[in-house]
C-alpha cells in the first residue's frame, strides 16, 4: 500500500483539487493550499521575458525558466561551475510547473544561485528540484525568493548525497501569499556534510514555510542548520525541521537551530523542530526561540539618538546577519548582505 | 541649562520620585548622592525618556525646551546623554557601526550634515586612544564580552563623540578598579565645558575625588533633601545617609 501524500504538482497535472495539501495533512497543517485555492488559474502562457535578479552582477552561466518549464545542469567530474537559475513568473502567469535537474559528478563543485522572481499577480507555481551529488562533490545552493504577494508557490528540492560530499544551502525569502520552500535530504553519513540555513523576512500578509527533512541512514554524517525569521504586520512564518537518524547511523553529528523575531501582535510563527533518533552514539541538539526585540537594546539605541524604526532595522539585521556570515562564496555573501539590508531599509 | 521642577515619576504604578526640583546651570557639574532605592536611577531614566517611567507631575526642560514632550531619541538629539550603569550588550552590531548610526541620526534630527566615514574614523580613533580603548574592540559587537571597565570607558567614548549638552553619569564608578576609575574620570573631566551641564549620580564619595562637583545634592525618598558644596559629599561619607533617610 502506498501512503497518499498530497502534492500541488499532482493537483496541477491532474486538475484534481483534492490532491492539494490541506490542513488535515500533518506535514502541511500550517500551509493549507486546499482551503486557499478554490480553483487553479489557467495554464501560464509561454514568454521569453527575462528578469532582473539579485545575483545578476556575478559571473555565471544562466538558465531562465519563466512561466514553467524545465532545465538541467550537469557538472563534470573535477570541474567547478557557477550557475544562475531564475524561476520567473510574469503577468501572463497562471498555473505552471518548473523542474530542475542538477548532477554534480565526483569531486566537482557547483555554486547554484537559484532565484524565484514574480510579479504581484495571483500565479500558482510548483517547482521540483532534484539534486544529486557524487562522491566528494560539493554544492553551495543559495536560494533567494522574491515571489509576489499574490502568489502561491511551492518549491521542493530533493537532494541525495554520496560519501564525502558536501551540500550547503542558504534560503532567503520574503514569502508570498502562501509559500513553501522544502528541502529533503538523503544523507548517507560516510563523511558527507550538510549545512541548511535560511532567513525569512515577512511583512504584510505574507506567508513562508521553510520545511526541511534530513534522513541520516549511515554512520559518520554531519548536519548543521541555522534558520532565522522575522515577521511583522500580519505575516506568518513556519519552520518545520526534521532530522531522522536511523538505527546504525552512529557518530552522526546534527545541530538544528531556529530563532524567530515577532515584531507585531498580529504576526505569527509556528515552529516544529523534530529529532528522531534511532541510533545510540550520536550528538544531536536542537534549539528553538520565538520572541520580541530586546527592549533594553531598543532603549539604549534610542538614548544614543537612533530613532525607533532605524533601531529596529539595525537590531533585526544583526539578528539575521549570523546566517549570512555562514555563506561560503564571498561575492555571493555580499550580494545576500545587500539584499537583506535593502529589505530592512538599512545601509549595506 | 537643565531645569527640573517638582518632578514626580512612577514606575509600574509605584511613585519613585516625589516632587524633585533641581537646576544645573551651563558649565557646572552637579552630583546626586543617595542611598539605594532613593530614586537615583529613576531620575536618570526619566530624564532620558525610558518607556515605563511615567511622569505624573512637574517639568523638566533643557535650555527652555520641554524634554518630557519628546521621546528618547529626540531627547538625545537635543543633547541628552545618559551613561548607563549597566551598558547594554548589542550582539552583531559593531561599536563603530552603532556609534556612527547614532551620530548621524542626531545630526539628521538637528538638520546638520552627516559625518563622512573618514572624518568619523579619525574622530573615534583619537577618542579611543584617550580612553585607552583598543581600536579593534570597536569592530566587535557593542559591549559584547567587554569587562565592566571596558563598558564604562566605551560609554564615555560615546559621550565624547556625541558631545552632548547634558551628560548624566549613572553610577559610572560602579565596577571600576582604581585605574579604570582614573581613566574614566579624566575622560569626563576633559568634557567639562562652559556650554555643557553634567549630572553625576553616585552612591559613593570616591568618584567625586576624581570628578570635582560644583554642587552636591542628597536624594532621599524621591526628592532632594539637602544641597551644598563638595564638602557635603565628605560629610555623607563620614556620617552616612541615615539622618536624611529619617528626614525624608
Amino acid at each position: 500500500m502506498t501512503v497518499h501524500s498530497p502534492s500541488l504538482a499532482r493537483a496541477i497535472e491532474t486538475g484534481d483539487l483534492t490532491e492539494l495539501p490541506s490542513r488535515r495533512d500533518e506535514a502541511w497543517r500550517w500551509t493549507d493550499l486546499r482551503g486557499l485555492l478554490r480553483a487553479l488559474p489557467p495554464k501560464s502562457a509561454a514568454t521569453d521575458e527575462s528578469f532582473a535578479g539579485p545575483f545578476d552582477k556575478l559571473k555565471a552561466s544562466n538558465l531562465d525558466i519563466v512561466n514553467g518549464g524545465g532545465g538541467a545542469i550537469a557538472v563534470p567530474a573535477g570541474e567547478h561551475e557557477i550557475w544562475r537559475v531564475v524561476f520567473g513568473a510574469n503577468a501572463e502567469a497562471g498555473t505552471h510547473l518548473n523542474t530542475l535537474e542538477v548532477d554534480v559528478a565526483e569531486g566537482a563543485s557547483l555554486l547554484l544561485l537559484e532565484t524565484y522572481l514574480g510579479d504581484d499577480t495571483a500565479y500558482v507555481a510548483d517547482t521540483a528540484v532534484a539534486i544529486r551529488l557524487a562522491r566528494g562533490a560539493n554544492i553551495e545552493r543559495l536560494v533567494v525568493s522574491e515571489d509576489g504577494a499574490g502568489a502561491v508557490s511551492v518549491s521542493i528540492a530533493t537532494v541525495s548525497l554520496a560519501a564525502d560530499s558536501r551540500f550547503a544551502q542558504t534560503v532567503m525569502t520574503t514569502g508570498a501569499r502562501r509559500q513553501r520552500l522544502e528541502t529533503r535530504i538523503a544523507h548517507p553519513g560516510a563523511g558527507a556534510m550538510v549545512r541548511m540555513d535560511g532567513v525569512y523576512l515577512l511583512a504584510g500578509q505574507r506567508h513562508a514555510d521553510i520545511t526541511t527533512v534530513v534522513d541520516h541512514t549511515g554512520p559518520g554524517g554531519d548536519t548543521d542548520q541555522m534558520i532565522k525569521g522575522v515577521v511583522s504586520d500580519q505575516a506568518r512564518g513556519v519552520f518545520q525541521g526534521r532530522i531522522v537518524v536511523a538505527h546504525g547511523a552512529d557518530q552522526t553529528n546534527a545541530k538544528m537551530k531556529h530563532d524567530a523575531l515577532v515584531l507585531s501582535d498580529q504576526a505569527e510563527v509556528d515552529a516544529k523542530p523534530e529529532l528522531e533518533i534511532y541510533a545510540d552514539d550520536v550528538s544531536c541538539t536542537h534549539g528553538n526561540t520565538i520572541g520580541a526585540l530586546d527592549q533594553e537594546a531598543m532603549f539604549y539605541a534610542a538614548q544614543r539618538g537612533i530613532p525607533e524604526d532605524a533601531a529596529r532595522a539595525m537590531l533585526t539585521r544583526a539578528f539575521v546577519e549570523t546566517v549570512v556570515d555562514r555563506i561560503e562564496n564571498a561575492a555571493a555573501r555580499e550580494v545576500e548582505r545587500g539584499w537583506i539590508a535593502a529589505r530592512l531599509g538599512v545601509a549595506p | 541649562m537643565l531645569s527640573i521642577h517638582n518632578l514626580s515619576v512612577s514606575v509600574a504604578g509605584n511613585p519613585i520620585l516625589n516632587g524633585l526640583t533641581l537646576d544645573i546651570p551651563a558649565g557646572e557639574v552637579h552630583a546626586i548622592m543617595g542611598p539605594n532605592g532613593a530614586g537615583k536611577s529613576t531620575l536618570s531614566y526619566a530624564l532620558a525618556g525610558r518607556p515605563g517611567y511615567e511622569v505624573t507631575g512637574g517639568t523638566a526642560t533643557l535650555n527652555g525646551e520641554d524634554l518630557l514632550a519628546l521621546n528618547a531619541s529626540q531627547r538625545a538629539a537635543k543633547g541628552v546623554f545618559l551613561s548607563f550603569q549597566y551598558p547594554t550588550e548589542i550582539p552583531g552590531v559593531p561599536a563603530l557601526t552603532f556609534l556612527r548610526t547614532a551620530l548621524n541620526a542626531q545630526h539628521r534630527a538637528r538638520g546638520e550634515p552627516e559625518v563622512a566615514a573618514p572624518a568619523f574614523l579619525k574622530l573615534v580613533r583619537a577618542k579611543a586612544a584617550e580612553l585607552k580603548i583598543e581600536f579593534e574592540m570597536l569592530k566587535r559587537g557593542l559591549n559584547v564580552g567587554f569587562s565592566g571597565g571596558e563598558k564604562k570607558r566605551m560609554e564615555i567614548m560615546q559621550m565624547s563623540v556625541l558631545s552632548p549638552k547634558l551628560a548624566i553619569l549613572d553610577e559610572t564608578d560602579s565596577g571600576l578598579d582604581i585605574d579604570a576609575l582614573r581613566i574614566v574620570s579624566e575622560g569626563v573631566n576633559a568634557m567639562r565645558s562652559p556650554d555643557r551641564a553634567m549630572l553625576v549620580i553616585t552612591h559613593y564619595q570616591r568618584l567625586l575625588d576624581y570628578i570635582r562637583p560644583d554642587r552636591v545634592h542628597v536624594l532621599s525618598a524621591g526628592k532632594i533633601v539637602a544641597s551644598g558644596g563638595p564638602e557635603l559629599a565628605l560629610d555623607l561619607e563620614r556620617e552616612g545617609y541615615d539622618r536624611y533617610a529619617r528626614a525624608a
